[in-house]
């Protein structure tokens, strides 16, 4: 493996990072969206608030680090991402804002009709900033971003696929959250909001499944290069994440207590690194490779540094944090 | 037909302006984000110290609150610092293209920092009911250590685009081998980043001083109002000497790197020898209008001596001037003015403090604090001002322009409002909320009230 190559791995572990608990966040507040009126929506919407609180920020940096390692390790990707998708990039970043603003006020406001107005900023913003994020990644597999940037800037994303993928982004989010929020629930011991998120972590299955199909149908189409080499390098992959899928399915139905984080992440992980294997040796399908794209040496030999660093620091300093945030959740009933 | 060839090139000046405002605002109103982010940690565990070794309550409550203000302000600041990460590709994405490679390492490494920060910041929101008193503190003790070396590299990269070194280019322009220790420790790197620390030190010390100076003046004077004055003006006040030798340095370094920069905010027109230093006025082609001038002080304060020769406009080629002489000149001025009025309040204090041990009694002392937080950030930005449009037309001092990094999307001045109006909101909100939890703490306490990253105060009480 050539340095680059190891870069954008470190780029790909990042992102799963990010789809894994920055999804996640943005499904919490989908399923804030739509838990109803004030009243009846309240029980849900404190388990989720519960269960979002205290990992906000630390969810949110993964994305810093992904932008940070991209235009670090591989500039000329970075520019000419942000020069073609600029349009659902900057919604993308005035739904953080809205979201952010939402989330640092919201638990601070005591008035009922500001607080609702805060949350529901929360929520809107917590559909629109992966659905855009997602149509970023579409156009990029879809080829649309050209190598030396300025592409069109509607077109780009403004097609099957990348919206596709867009909506995709915003029902694996959904599904990861209600997934971890059963987990919390199930901890808290409120069987009834287990078997609420329950419900929704199946719907949610069923609609991110439909929609990978629609997704598949638009690659066929549009995104030959990518569509080739996940039915043939990244097989493997795409039938890791559909056995996970399945699975999950069965166990809801049958109403288990089986663990179901694992089988949820692990169809989403599945499908981001088949992505990765599919685009595989192209940043940008089918006009700049990882090569072509990458910094000097030296560079990433800091980057390398700097993950391994971050491994060493950030990831027990995350678990300790979990820790403690779990420990408040259980402590809660008592 | 001369019109149509004029056209581009007005179109692309009017984005650049645009992305120069909106880059100059959102940094701006980040600024003031991450100095409480670097400074408040420190301030905040200096009245937990207090509070546990002396079993003070007062001090414990202030910490609490304290800690729980850092949460709205550390929120809302990943927010703007998000967008400002989201900017460098959006508004100026051929200065990554070409130079990401270089800088960006000072980011990667900021970002570790920033993460431990959020992580320990929410550890120690969480800690205040989870963890043993003594664990907690120190559980307080990462965010000093990583606000610190976030400043650290995020001005170092800045330093770096003032002091570019550490990178080879092939005959295209292209990077094609980068020394990282020599891009982040440049020749700037040492006075650029000091300079800030402290400026963080200074403007959160003043800053949180004078909330309590105002709460005095309105006659609420316990003792947690004076503990809320007393801690962080005494972190103020040994950070300000420091940062006019500091600052000093500073000036110096920029006369000898950045001659360019130097001579718009000191208005020097012509190269020679005994330049006399201008106290405000007009900076003209022809000399300075309105100004105090004071003869051979320029040249003694860049090299000790009078005769110490210092580089004027006419010197520097026309198209490498920086734009606004005036504007640089009295924001230098203002930072200048503000540091050394800073100083005043601060040796007052310590006086007093030293004599009798206790604030000065008349309320013009109170008065005094309660305008210097919002006069520190006023020097912090004009410091900036002086930085950022010092180094103009350059985004790389004499390897790339500005012009060159700019974006040639659509719409920048659209972008640009909107962002005015979402950071208006932004703004509004942020002091509403923290004026509501302070209204709520005189009520209630600081158990009772909610923050983000906290758990519910139900569960907590």
């Amino acid at each position: 493996m050539s340095k680059a190559d190891a870069a954008a791995a470190i780029l790909w572990v990042g992102a799963t990072f990010y789809a894994l608990f920055g999804g996640a966040d943005f499904g919490g507040g989908l399923w804030d969206l739509v838990a109803g009126g004030p009243e009846r929506g309240q029980r849900p919407r404190d388990v989720i608030q519960r269960s979002l609180t205290p990992v906000w920020e630390a969810n949110h940096v993964w994305l810093i680090f992904v932008l940070v390692v991209l235009w670090t390790a591989f500039p000329p990707a970075f520019s000419a991402i942000f020069t073609t998708l600029y349009v659902p990039i900057a919604l993308a970043a005035l739904g953080i804002v809205l979201r952010g603003a939402g989330f640092a006020f919201r638990k601070s406001i005591v008035g009922l009709r500001e607080r609702r107005a805060m949350g529901a900023t929360f929520a809107v913003s917590s559909v629109l900033t992966p659905f855009f994020m997602g149509t970023v990644v579409g156009a990029i597999a879809a080829g649309n971003v050209p190598a030396e940037g300025n592409g069109d800037a509607f077109s780009s994303w403004l097609q099957p696929l990348p919206l596709s993928i867009g909506a995709m982004f915003v029902a694996s989010g959904a599904y990861l959250a209600a997934v971890f929020l059963v987990g919390d629930a199930r901890r808290g011991g409120d069987a009834e909001m287990e078997r609420y998120f329950e419900r929704r972590a199946l719907g949610a299955a069923l609609v991110a499944g439909a929609l990978a199909i629609a997704g598949l149908v638009a690659l066929h189409s549009e995104a030959r290069y990518v569509f080739d080499r996940l039915t043939a390098e990244g097989l493997p992959l795409v039938i890791l994440s559909l056995l996970c899928g399945v699975a999950l399915l069965a166990v809801l139905v049958r109403g288990g207590r089986r663990p179901l984080r694992p089988l949820a992440a692990g169809a989403v992980v599945a499908v981001i690194w088949g992505w990765g294997v599919a685009q595989f040796p192209y940043l940008l399908p089918t006009s700049l490779r990882i090569d072509q794209a990458a910094a000097p040496d030296a560079t990433m030999t800091i980057v390398f540094i700097v993950f391994a660093v971050a491994a060493v620091v950030v990831l027990p300093s995350l678990g300790l944090l979990y820790t403690l945030a779990q420990k408040d959740l259980l402590e809660a009933d008592h | 037909m001369p019109p149509l060839d004029l056209l581009p090139l007005a179109a692309s000046e009017s984005n650049l302006l645009a992305a120069r405002e909106q880059m100059a605002f959102t940094l701006g109103f980040h600024i003031v984000l991450s100095c409480i982010g670097v400074a408040l940690p420190a301030t905040m565990l200096v009245a937990n110290y207090v509070g546990l070794k002396k079993g003070d309550e007062r001090a414990l409550e202030l910490a609490k609150r304290w800690s729980k203000a850092m949460a709205v302000t550390f929120a809302v600041g990943a927010v703007t610092g998000t967008v400002l990460s989201f900017e460098f590709g959006l508004l100026w994405p051929q200065f990554e293209h070409r130079f990401g490679s270089v800088f960006g390492v000072a980011f990667a490494i900021e970002g570790i920092f920033f993460f431990v920060e959020a992580i320990f910041l929410a550890i120690y929101i969480y800690g205040w009911k989870r963890l043993k008193p003594w664990a907690h503190f120190w559980s307080g003790v990462p965010m000093v250590v990583t606000g610190i070396g976030g400043a650290f590299s995020v001005v170092a990269a800045n330093a770096w685009m003032n002091q570019p070194q550490g990178f080879t280019l092939d005959a295209a322009g292209k990077v094609v081998d980068v020394e990282p220790l020599k891009v982040l420790f440049n020749p700037a790197t040492g006075y650029e980043t000091a300079h800030m620390i402290l400026a963080a030190y200074m403007v959160v010390g003043f800053l949180v001083a004078s909330i309590y100076a105002v709460g005095m003046l309105k006659g609420r004077r316990d003792r947690l109002h004076r503990l809320g004055l007393i801690i962080p003006l005494t972190i103020a006040c040994i950070a300000t000497p420091i940062q006019l030798f500091v600052g000093d340095t500073a000036a110096r370094g920029v006369a000898d790197h950045q001659p360019a920069k130097f001579a718009a905010m000191e208005c020097i027109q012509e190269t020679g020898t005994d330049q006399t230093e201008y106290v405000g006025g007009i900076c003209t082609d022809d000399g300075v209008e309105g100004a105090i001038g004071i003869p051979g002080l320029d040249s003694f304060l860049v090299g000790w001596d009078t005769d110490t020769k210092v580089i004027g406009l006419n010197s520097i080629p026309d198209d490498e001037e920086p734009p606004a002489h005036t504007m640089l000149h009295l924001a230098f001025d203002a930072m200048v003015g503000i540091g050394t009025a800073l100083l005043g309040l601060a040796a007052w204090f310590a006086f007093v403090w030293w004599k009798r041990r206790e604030i000065p009694r008349t309320p013009w002392f109170l008065r005094a604090v309660s305008v210097s937080g919002a006069a520190a950030i006023v020097a912090l930005w004009c410091g900036w001002i002086v930085t950022e449009v010092g180094r103009q037309p350059w985004i790389v001092q004499g390897y790339m322009r500005t012009s060159e990094a700019v974006t040639e999307a659509d719409g920048i001045w659209f972008s640009f409002a909107l962002v005015l109006l979402l950071y208006a909101g932004l703004g509004t909100g942020a002091i509403l909320v923290l004026r509501a939890m302070s209204r709520r703490w005189r009520e209630q306490g600081a158990e009772k009230v909610e923050s983000p990253y906290a758990p519910h105060s139900e569960e907590v009480a």
